[in-house]
């Protein structure tokens, strides 16, 4: 177990930079999806994106693709975060499944 | 019996591709299923923690989508509009909830099952049989649809009896599921979705091709109708103002405009779709499967991926087969309508009633006709021997007794996919892959709900609860009968539907909302809360939830509309509320009990880094 305080500090500065990255992604989750999509889509659709009306493109294509690029994102922010603390995984090939009791 | 398919072949082309189609993606999965054997209860429940990110992406997509999704979603969107939103984004924006708040902790977390992770945050059985019986019920009411789309798939496409064809589904499911578990089903469903996606997406191309020149159909549906499908609207008018103009013509609302619902209502069911697709088990369980939390990250986002191509295609298949519908249909002389229409005239997916006798199909707003005494949608004139008898222009004559309105012309939602590719004029071969697809997606749900039932009994029942001392070959026996019963049940409910299994699946939605979600949750973030939180937290949030759905889908029917409402939620948005309550209940109760033990504290610090110590 990490015991040591340096570790403790480590792993909480860790664990406050992980809640900002998913504070982020998850406000753009929020806006696209049920405020952009939602409450204000009747304003957006008075705008246009080619042949769409913009409300309804992005209740009905663009949150969907702003879903795949949030998860995206993320991977790569924690792939990055776990690096800089030096939590990432160990390259072992057998699972860490535990076994039970 | 090369004889009776040549036969075949001369009479029905189509028939005859169908079971070459679908006889071969069958032989595909058993193939699979005695390949990838389970031989321990780790390879059981999780495939031995091996598989990939990427198939388990595919896997959990083909999971994720039900019969329902391939066959009914787009049809449904087509007579929603806009307001179809809700479930693209609902049943695709709670992934984001899955990859960020939970998948990586529960994979770190290592365990098998929901109820594991439950029980063992918060230290308790009664918090483990608490979320075990949860599991059950809320598997059972998917999978009861599940195995009576496999028989509708097959009455449609080969015209066998429904229930054969969910006896055959039983048997394909038994075999892999039961010999297999995860790892069998992991493997069938990565095949399932190439299979599905493949289905889905050429008479997609197809029809955007058709209509606009534009074979993708995501742009088509932005793009300008050729010539033969304008009307009389001037040339580079755009497929979707045309759609708008048409439907307004005909008394409906703006396809691309406000819907029929409020705003409260379509932000609840909106949220309380994403909330509970980020906590059925079925898809939480998935992410047991790979070997590394990282891979649980990227898995997801695989997952998605490989969902949103067939949710962001459907929008647009909807817009195609509306505005199809309408342009080919309305106003047309029955004598003039192309052969689709009366080819699914039979399969009573579509029916014209000519109120005015003119000849000529009104379609507009409202219901064409009432039920039948004995509840059919549909019911056509016959003689003793059962064949229909035809009308003036040769119609089949319905039955059904008139509404007062204009409308003229009955259509199932199902038409709009189903359809499709002879809509587009396709070859045979295609209308087989339909068949095909829509049978993968029901197997592959199937199956993933199949083995959250069999775990729940094995493992978190006879394992944790009843007798922690049987071998992990016991358990491994215990998890096939499981399974194999589970099987047998879900196909009784695909034989013998209860009425109410529309209703129950805005249940399944709402109780993983109100229930799981927010105890995984605080359980992760909120390292105070404690068991007597968490329990008083979902149970509030269950019987809120249930309590609602009850009153209006079950006692009080009569009361089910906006003006009784909570607030103007309806059932299928309550789960939202629900949530909330549980939220709220937990943290107060968690404040006036004495926090987790120490040990427990110590296991959410050791899931929140990926590196194991």
């Amino acid at each position: 177990m990490a015991n040591t305080e340096p570790q403790k500090d480590n792993r909480r500065a860790y664990w406050r930079e992980n809640l900002t990255i998913m504070a982020i992604l998850l406000s753009v989750w929020f806006i696209v999806s049920l405020l952009l999509s939602v409450v204000f889509v009747d304003q957006l659709n008075e705008m246009r994106l080619g042949g769409f009306r913009l409300g309804f493109w992005i209740a009905q294509q663009g949150s969907l693709y702003t879903f795949v690029a949030l998860i995206f994102i993320y991977v790569w922010a924690m792939n990055r975060l776990d690096r800089k603390y030096g939590l990432e995984e160990e390259n072992k090939d057998d699972s860490n499944h535990k076994d039970d009791e | 019996m090369t004889d009776s398919l040549s036969f075949l072949a001369a009479t029905d082309p189509v028939k005859l591709w169908t079971f070459i189609i679908v006889g071969a993606s069958f032989a595909l999965y058993i193939g699979i299923g005695w390949w990838a054997q389970a031989r321990s209860t780790s390879e059981f429940y999780v495939a031995g923690g091996q598989v990939s990110p990427l198939a388990n992406g595919m896997a959990t997509a083909a999971g994720w989508m039900s019969a329902a999704s391939f066959i009914a979603m787009a049809g449904m969107m087509s007579f929603m509009g806009r307001d179809g939103a809700m479930y693209l984004m609902g049943w695709t924006g709670g992934y984001v909830l899955l990859a960020l708040l939970l998948a990586p902790y529960l994979r770190k977390f290592g365990k098998f099952t929901v109820p594991d992770f439950v029980g063992e945050r918060y230290y308790s059985k009664t918090a483990r049989v608490v979320a075990l019986v949860c599991a059950i019920f809320v598997s059972f009411t998917y999978v009861a649809g599940q195995m009576r789309g496999v028989g509708v798939v097959f009455s449609r496409f080969l015209e066998v009896q429904v229930e054969l064809g969910v006896v055959i589904g039983m048997v394909i499911v038994f075999f892999y599921a039961v010999l297999g578990g995860q790892k069998g089903i992991t493997y069938t469903q990565v095949a399932q979705y190439c299979v599905l996606i493949f289905a889905y997406m050429v008479p997609a191309f197809f029809i955007s091709f058709m209509m606009t020149g534009n074979p993708i159909p995501q742009l088509g549906f932005g793009a300008e109708l050729k010539p033969e499908f304008l009307g009389d609207s001037p040339p580079g008018t755009h497929l979707l103002d045309k759609l708008d103009g048409l439907s307004t013509e005909l008394g409906f609302a703006a396809y691309t405009g406000r819907g029929s619902k409020s705003v409260i209502d379509v932000f609840c069911i909106t949220l309380a779709l994403m909330v509970g697709t980020a906590g059925l088990p079925h898809v939480i369980t998935r992410f047991f499967t790979v070997p590394k939390v990282r891979d649980a990250r990227i898995s997801a986002g695989w997952a998605l991926l490989f969902i949103v191509i067939l949710y962001a295609t459907a929008p647009a298949i909807a817009a195609f087969a509306r505005t199809n519908l309408i342009t080919t249909v309305s106003n047309t002389e029955y004598k003039e309508i192309p052969g689709w229409f009366q080819k699914w005239e039979d399969t009573k997916l579509i029916a014209w009633l000519d109120k005015n006798n003119d000849g000529k199909i009104q379609y507009a707003k409202g219901k064409p006709f009432e039920k039948s005494k004995d509840n059919k949608a549909v019911v056509f004139k016959a003689d003793e021997k059962g064949n229909l008898t035809k009308g003036d222009h040769g119609q089949n004559i319905v039955l059904n007794a008139p509404t007062d309105n204009k409308n003229e012309l009955y259509i199932d939602r199902d038409i709009m996919v189903l359809a499709n590719p002879e809509i587009a004029k396709l070859p045979a071969w295609v209308i087989a892959l339909v068949a095909a697809g829509g049978l993968a997606a029901a197997l592959s749900t199937a199956a993933g709900l199949l083995l959250v039932i069999s775990s729940s009994i094995s493992h978190d029942l006879m394992k944790n609860t009843i007798n922690p001392d049987i071998t992990d070959k016991q358990e491994l026996n215990y998890a096939r009968y499981a399974a194999a019963v589970a099987v047998v049940i879900a196909g009784l409910f695909g034989i013998y539907p209860p009425g109410f299994v529309a209703e129950v699946v805005a249940f399944a939605f709402g109780l993983a909302a109100s229930s799981f979600f927010p105890a995984i949750l605080l359980g992760i973030f909120y390292k105070r809360m404690n068991k007597e939180g968490a329990v008083s937290g979902m149970v509030a949030g269950i019987v809120f939830t249930s309590a609602y759905i009850i009153y209006f889908k079950f006692l009080h029917k009569e009361l089910d509309t906006a003006e009784h409402h909570l607030w103007g939620i309806s059932p299928q948005g309550i789960g939202a509320v629900g949530m909330m309550v549980n939220f709220i209940i937990s943290l107060v109760v968690c404040h006036l009990t004495n926090p987790p033990p120490e040990e427990v504290q110590d296991m959410v610090e050791d899931i929140r880094v990926p590196r194991a110590d």
